[in-house]
């Protein structure tokens, strides 16, 4: 196991570094630098900022210079836009806040989506079956964009229960509508995937075996038919992850609750390529990290999987 | 609003066994599909919505540009949907004709959920054929590439093309075309792999039958389903997609619209008393989405029919 | 009293074209100790028959009728009863072993779950006791070989895992569903010898499901014969395989390859099994069968005995089924067995000799494997 880990850890490096070489190819051929603003700077001014971002140098110089960087000061660089505040800081300050109310999204989302499946798939073709699919089908046509705008209708305008929008780490008022405008259509796609495997997997030869051995029912599902059940859900954490992260960019603009998406795409509109930069490799480095966890919990299940 | 790629799988398997077993899986199929309730009902969706981005113009009393300049400024109390003064679904902030406005988004919407997936069908199924036919190490080489950019956070990278190169209608559907393939890829090239080496294919290949006619006659037409079924529920996605990302004002620009820059401007707007902005968008986005996913499931059902 | 009746059993599917009746109207007995083989082709319901006694049918089947175990009725019982008959008093072993034992679990902990559920025995114990079955089944190293997952034995070993399970409350009657069609054919032999010794050792009914007869000869005492979800004919094995009765049985025996006669075909049955979602208005075997007549195609005639312990299903006279038999397949030492009174002078030496365990004898399936003529 700790050998499959390396080799894992080994391909996901230099994914990373492609992921960084891609980045900075595209920006040398985007057209226009990143200062070319409404006004054009003039050349004595622009030189003398790409020499103090080091954009003068060659290409390959440059990436090596982020690269390592990175790898030995943990440090992205400056905002291109902000010259007094790091790539590091920008992250940091919204960091947190996603991390917390993507945790919570995430976890509400498997749990219960994966609640919701089951509970379809036991009791097939009855009302709690119909009222569950009908639940996620309803819910994958609300991606984050539009639950956002109804929650805040609803529970804002409307009743007035819950903050419009902001963050506080102590009132988590201000997590509620965030979390369920973030988890409503994963949980969704969890509910209906669960549902079907665990529809799978209780018509299969061996929870028939299961049954012959006359298990009581509770005891077939918990013991024999959960884990096979899950297989493809852990397989499909990896995208809802991507996805939330995706997400968190909605999220942070609509509710202001200044999360990593917020600086994200303030950079996008301003042209800030560092910043950018900084939270897609960022991203990408926890994909990586999250899908090798996935893997694993995948290979802890499943005997038949060899690594 | 993903797609169950365990389904997909079992999809698949079906294919290969019927073209094995040289029966056609179409002719149950349709019977199948045209029975079931949900998919024909998302059909009669999509035949509407498709109308009305053809030729719902063509009703419109204002120009999608003009702007209105009796209700300007008095939006919340004159820009109501009304018959009388020709706006059927109000007007938006500034005073423009929705109606006009919606036909206009549900035409960029659709065009690029249809081309985005398109794009991401084509180029997933000429991967993953490619892949599968050709297999040893052009395959393995292939497929690692895969596995590498799966782990992309493609948004991401997607916001930064259209940051770096400029917001354009052509970067867009290349932007989200390029983005769902791998799946796609991963899928047909299973299914070349296991049809290859299937005895009537190396028949074939024995008499002296060309590798582009083997594709042509046997993994083609064998493919067909799942690339229906694929680009079916592939619009839906790529129209997510696009609303994303214009929701986001990173999408498609002024005059232009696209469902997701409607939805953003009316939620932008609704605590001014302007949910029409909101509603009529969210509507047409919101049944779309439906239709396609009831067609898009309908069809994988009818093809490999299981108890679900 | 009968150790197993079954009653008048049906069971059907709601399908989407409809529902299909996969068995109907089946009633047999099987005494304490007995072996019964219910042979038919796949899809005659014999695989059903045997899952609905367990009340283990697929959610859209329905069962109808009576099973009663030792005067207990236990067809769709409450799930409290039901599961303390299953595996304590009847337990099962099915057809393809690999995905019948739970591929996610050590075969220790499926085989210890089963003793900890009816016995309220330790895992350690429980555990210890697997081993001996495991030793019983004779699988060598069965204390090293427990903690493995099942898809680490090859697969006439997951068998003998699955037989040891199945005995592990020593039940009183055994289902075998079809236990060595998934297996090679050495293997078969040795799983079937297997089986029979248990039985012997263990004092247990059985019932062996299965589409070769070949393996019914070596095994059983009596047999049903079952087609289109009927049974058509049952009796003792004997004299069923000396002197059939019915047009399919004769069919099915027909169709065994014989080593007596080399440069004979294999004569299949013409024929497809019927759809069960449409079943014919008349006898299902009506389309196939040799003797049809114009009656045929309307009444599906029921079983009736027509010699002590014998009965079977068919309008057409006995006299004409042997005339043909004798035409088809003169065997003079049969003619003296006459009527089908008395054929208790019928020994071991009348049945074919090619009825050994595996030789394939499925009807229209015919797979003309070599390996298996012995």
């Amino acid at each position: 196991m700790f050998g499959y880990v390396l080799r894992r850890l080994a391909v996901a490096i230099p994914t990373l570094l492609l992921l960084i070489v891609f980045s900075f190819i595209l920006m040398s051929l985007a057209p226009g630098g990143p200062f070319t603003g409404e006004r054009a700077l003039p050349p004595a001014v622009l030189a003398n900022l790409e020499a103090q971002y080091g954009l003068n140098e060659p290409l390959w110089r440059q990436i090596w210079n982020y690269v390592w960087n990175i790898v030995v000061h943990f440090d992205f660089g400056p905002s291109f836009v902000y010259p007094d505040r790091s790539v590091n800081e920008l992250i940091a300050a919204g960091f947190p806040v996603t991390l917390t109310y993507g945790a919570l999204s995430f976890l509400v989302a498997v749990v219960l989506g994966v609640s919701l499946g089951i509970v379809a798939a036991i009791w097939h073709n009855s009302w709690l079956d119909y009222l569950a699919v009908g639940v996620s089908i309803g819910a994958q046509v609300l991606p984050n964009f539009v639950m956002a705008p109804l929650l805040v209708l609803v529970f804002t305008l409307w009743y007035r229960l819950l903050p419009g929008g902001g963050w506080s780490f102590n009132d988590p008022s201000f997590w509620i509508m965030p979390v369920i405008a973030l988890s409503t259509s994963y949980m969704a796609s969890i509910a209906r995937i669960t549902r079907s495997s665990m529809l799978e997997v209780l018509g299969s030869n061996h929870i028939r075996t299961a049954r012959a051995k006359g298990m009581p029912e509770h005891r077939v599902i918990l013991r024999h038919a959960l884990k096979p059940a899950m297989l493809p859900v852990i397989s499909y954490l990896g995208p809802v992850f991507v996805s939330m992260i995706t997400g968190s960019v909605v999220i942070d603009i609509y509710f202001s609750t200044g999360g990593i998406g917020k600086a994200f795409v303030d950079s996008a509109l301003n042209r800030d390529y560092a910043v950018m930069m900084g939270v897609t490799i960022l991203v990408g480095a926890l994909t990586i990290l999250f899908n090798l966890l996935v893997d694993v919990l995948y290979a802890w299940i499943d005997p038949k999987i060899r690594y | 609003m993903v797609i169950d790629q365990k389904k997909m799988q079992s999809l698949s398997d079906r294919m290969v066994e019927a073209e094995v077993k040289g029966r056609s899986p179409w002719a149950d199929a349709r019977r199948r599909f045209f029975r079931n309730r949900a998919a024909m009902l998302g059909l009669t969706i999509l035949v509407l919505v498709t109308l009305f981005a053809l030729f719902g113009g063509a009703l419109a009393q204002w120009s999608n540009e003009e702007l209105d300049f009796s209700v300007m400024g008095r939006v919340a109390e004159l820009g109501a949907p009304s018959l009388a003064n020709g706006h059927y679904f109000g007007t938006d902030n500034l005073g423009r004709d929705l109606y006009a406005r919606t036909v206009q988004g549900t035409q960029i919407s659709l065009m690029v959920g249809i081309v985005g997936a398109a794009i991401a069908v084509i180029v997933g199924t000429l991967y993953g054929a490619t892949a599968g036919y050709v297999g040893g190490r052009t395959d393995q080489i292939m497929m690692r590439a895969v596995d590498i950019l799966m782990s992309i956070p493609y948004m991401f990278v997607l916001i930064l093309l259209l940051v770096m190169f400029g917001r354009s209608m052509s970067m867009l559907f290349l932007g989200i075309g390029l983005i769902s393939w791998l799946d796609m890829s991963r899928i047909v090239r299973g299914q070349t792999l296991s049809l290859k080496n299937r005895e009537f294919v190396e028949a074939a290949r024995a008499t002296g039958v060309s590798s582009f006619r083997i594709i042509i006659r046997h993994i083609v037409p064998n493919l067909l389903g799942v690339v229906a079924v694929y680009a079916t529920l592939l619009v839906p996605l790529m129209i997510l997609t696009e609303s994303f990302i214009s929701f986001l004002g990173l999408g498609v620009q002024e005059p232009l619209t696209s469902w997701g820059a409607l939805i953003s401007e009316g939620a932008g707007t609704m605590n001014y008393g302007t949910l029409w902005q909101l509603a009529f968008p969210l509507f047409f986005f919101v049944i779309t989405l439906f239709g396609f996913f009831f067609v898009g499931d309908g069809l994988r059902d009818a093809l490999d029919p299981k108890e679900r | 009293m009968a150790l197993l009746d079954i009653t008048g059993l049906s069971v059907g599917f709601q399908t989407h074209d409809g529902i299909v009746r996969a068995v109907q109207n089946v009633t047999l007995s099987l005494d304490q100790g007995e072996t019964l083989g219910i042979v038919g082709e796949s899809g005659s319901g014999k695989s059903q028959l045997s899952f609905a006694i367990m009340g283990l049918l697929a959610r859209n089947g329905h069962a109808s009728g009576s099973v009663r175990f030792d005067g207990q009725e236990i067809l769709n019982a409450p799930p409290k009863v039901i599961n303390r008959i299953r595996a304590e008093q009847i337990a099962m072993i099915f057809q393809d072993p690999m995905t019948s034992l739970n591929p996610y679990m050590r075969v220790a902990d499926q085989m210890a779950e089963v003793l900890v559920l009816h016995k309220g025995m330790s895992k350690r114990e429980a555990v210890a006791e697997s081993v001996r079955m495991l030793d019983a089944v004779r699988i060598p190293d069965a204390k090293g070989r427990v903690r493995l997952y099942p898809h680490e034995f090859s697969g006439g070993m997951r068998q003998r895992v699955m037989i040891a399970m199945a005995l592990l409350c020593r039940p009183r009657l055994l289902i075998a569903d079809e236990p060595t069609t998934a297996l090679d054919v050495t293997v078969q032999a040795q799983i079937m010898q297997l089986l029979a010794d248990l039985r012997r050792d263990f004092g247990m009914a059985m019932i062996l499901i299965t589409h070769d007869l070949g393996v019914v000869a070596g095994s059983c005492e009596r047999v049903a014969v079952m087609y289109g979800g009927r049974i058509r004919e049952t009796g003792p094995v004997q004299p069923i395989f000396a002197d059939p009765a019915h047009p399919y049985t004769q069919g099915l025996l027909d169709a065994i390859p014989r080593v007596d006669q080399p440069d004979e075909e294999l004569r299949a049955i013409p024929g497809q099994p019927p759809n069960m979602s449409r079943p014919p208005s008349g006898c299902a075997f009506e389309p196939r069968c040799p003797y049809r007549r114009a009656e045929c195609a309307a009444i599906d005639p029921p079983l009736e005995d027509f010699a002590p312990d014998r009965a079977r299903a068919c309008l057409a006279g006995l006299d004409e089924l042997r005339d043909r038999r004798m035409r088809v397949e003169p065997r003079p030492d049969l003619v003296a067995a006459g009527d089908g009174a008395a054929e208790t002078d019928l020994h071991a030496a009348d049945l074919p000799e090619g009825a050994v365990a595996g030789a394939g004898a499925a009807g229209s399936t015919l797979s003309p494997r070599k390996e298996t003529r012995p």
